[in-house]
């Protein structure tokens, strides 16, 4: 009997469950862009050392082309296409936009997506590597955006205004989370 | 990529079965063994997934002691209170190494056996006695630098690439197992064997071993522990140097010191010879610098690697001093 080397999953991607027929050696990088049609998500390296391909999986960012789509089972993705409702983009993407984050625009949606995971590890008091004391938690300056972001290439070097970008977000969530609790900084 | 079959595997029994397979590989995280699947290094013909193992948690025991599961990603460990209160030292080590996004897929067992990224080991067109046993070592007189200064032989002069490794070193470490032959366990230091003319051979594991959890015993001068890692860049690269470090000092004496290498050997490198001498001696920069020597003097650099002795040696005296000058 040969060995089975395929298999068959259900993948929610941006909100809806996508039934995949796989090759085991799809990645969930070939399945977003070939399988799926969602392109937004780019190959940059296909070994994980770019970051161009990074999504996120159950609200957690990762990169794609080292994911296994096989291994993927009931897990939740969501790709650059999903972070917009409709018409109204997502405050990371309008970011990028308004203070000009991105040049070729290749990495960009990489980028964003990390972002989004970035705030969000922020939000739940993660350290980083630039993190003076990591007993306690600290404040989102440029110097912890770089390094959290340090996973993510710009061979046009639009990194000056991505961090401008991810700190602009960071800063607005900051003040509607101040309003919500009585404006106590 | 060859063809593999796939097994998300729902207990540690099943998956210490399927890996009676000599052609199995487990699958965590998958930041390093699926690179090496699409570079053709590593081609099994299945994928052990061990994600549903239940072996995510972290637990503090009574004794004090952290009891680390397997599939626990670096991201939680690092995040994780008592690991930051407790042993700074393991959570810079994994804040260093590595992204964000790599952090989050990788786990705490995969960083364990990951395999060195010397590029003659990754490129399969390349002789590589770790890879192909026998068939020569081209790094040895290559002018790619980068390579280990302690722990080589004639075989192989690889760097082990692990940080969270060399921490775990410091804080002696305990790495639970499951394989046929049962449960076992093995100190972190013993784990990664020394590579002599076997460089093919990389742990003391026995054949179809799971690793399920990792244990850092109590240890009073961790609190005060740190890790440092010098690079060519400040973020997203593999350490020239790097070192974990933890000292108590009482009245001025060293009563503990706990010293563990990274960048520089084949496997994590718990420097024994330096702790000898700190441990009863006056804390001070001149005893930082005989420790560390006496630990170096078992260096055995090639010219394009002279560089990370004293690289090496200035890094520990400065990290020594660092933790020292806060303990006052």
């Amino acid at each position: 009997m040969s060995p089975k080397t395929t298999g068959s999953l259900t993948l929610k991607v941006n909100g809806s469950d996508r039934s995949l027929s796989v090759d085991h050696r799809v990645t969930l990088l070939d399945a977003l862009r070939e399988h799926l049609d969602l392109t937004g998500t780019k190959r940059g390296c296909d070994h994980g050392q770019c970051g161009a391909c990074t999504v996120l999986i159950d609200g957690r960012r990762v990169l794609s082309c080292l994911q296994l789509a096989i291994a993927l089972e009931g897990r939740s993705v969501t790709t650059i296409e999903g972070l917009a409702k409709g018409d109204e983009l997502h405050p990371m993407q309008q970011a990028f936009l308004s203070l000009d984050g991105y040049q070729c625009g290749y990495c960009t949606p990489g980028q964003i997506c990390s972002a989004v995971g970035v705030l969000q590890e922020h939000a739940e008091g993660w350290p980083s590597a630039v993190t003076e004391n990591v007993a306690v938690s600290t404040k989102l300056t440029n110097a912890e955006i770089r390094e959290r972001m340090s996973g993510n290439l710009c061979r046009c070097a639009a990194y000056v205004h991505i961090v401008e970008a991810v700190a602009s977000v960071a800063a607005a969530q900051h003040e509607q989370q101040g309003e919500r609790s009585g404006g106590t900084p | 990529m060859k063809p593999f079959e796939y097994a998300a595997a729902a207990s540690v029994e099943e998956a210490v079965a399927l890996l009676a397979d000599p052609a199995s590989r487990l699958l965590s995280g998958g930041t390093n063994l699926v690179d090496l699947m699409k570079l053709g290094v590593e081609r099994p013909s299945v994928l052990v997934d061990t994600r549903r193992l239940a072996l995510n948690n972290i637990e503090v025991r009574p004794d004090g002691a952290v009891e680390i599961g397997a599939t626990v990603t670096n991201s939680d460990l690092a995040a994780h209170p008592e690991i930051r209160r407790r042993f700074p030292a393991i959570t810079q080590a994994v804040l260093a190494g590595a992204s964000g996004q790599i952090r989050n897929m990788a786990t705490v067992g995969g960083n364990l056996l990951q395999r060195t990224r010397c590029s003659y080991f990754t490129d399969v067109a390349s002789a590589c006695n770790k890879r192909v046993p026998g068939s020569g070592c081209p790094a040895i007189r290559s002018e790619r630098d980068g390579y280990a200064i302690l722990g080589t032989s004639s075989h192989c002069i690889a760097v082990h690439p692990s940080d969270l490794c060399v921490a775990l070193a410091a804080f002696d470490a305990v790495v639970s197992f499951v394989s046929r032959d049962g449960a076992g366990e093995i100190p972190l230091v013993d784990l990664h064997v020394p590579v002599g003319d076997t460089p093919h051979v990389e742990t003391a594991l026995p054949r179809s071993a799971l690793i399920t959890r990792v244990t850092v015993p109590p240890a009073s001068a961790a609190s005060r522990s740190r890790y440092r890692k010098v690079r060519e860049r400040a973020s997203y690269a593999f350490a020239l140097a790097s070192i974990a470090a933890a000292l108590e000092v009482r009245e001025g004496i060293v009563r503990e010191a706990r010293l563990a290498f990274g960048g520089v050997a084949s496997r994590p490198w718990r420097a024994r010879q330096a702790e000898r001498v700190l441990v009863g001696a006056r804390a001070d920069a001149e005893i930082f610098a005989r420790a560390v020597d006496a630990e170096l003097a078992a260096a055995n650099p090639r010219a394009e690697e002279t560089y990370k002795v004293e690289l090496m040696r200035n890094l520990a005296v400065s990290v020594l001093a660092e933790i020292v000058g806060e303990s006052k």
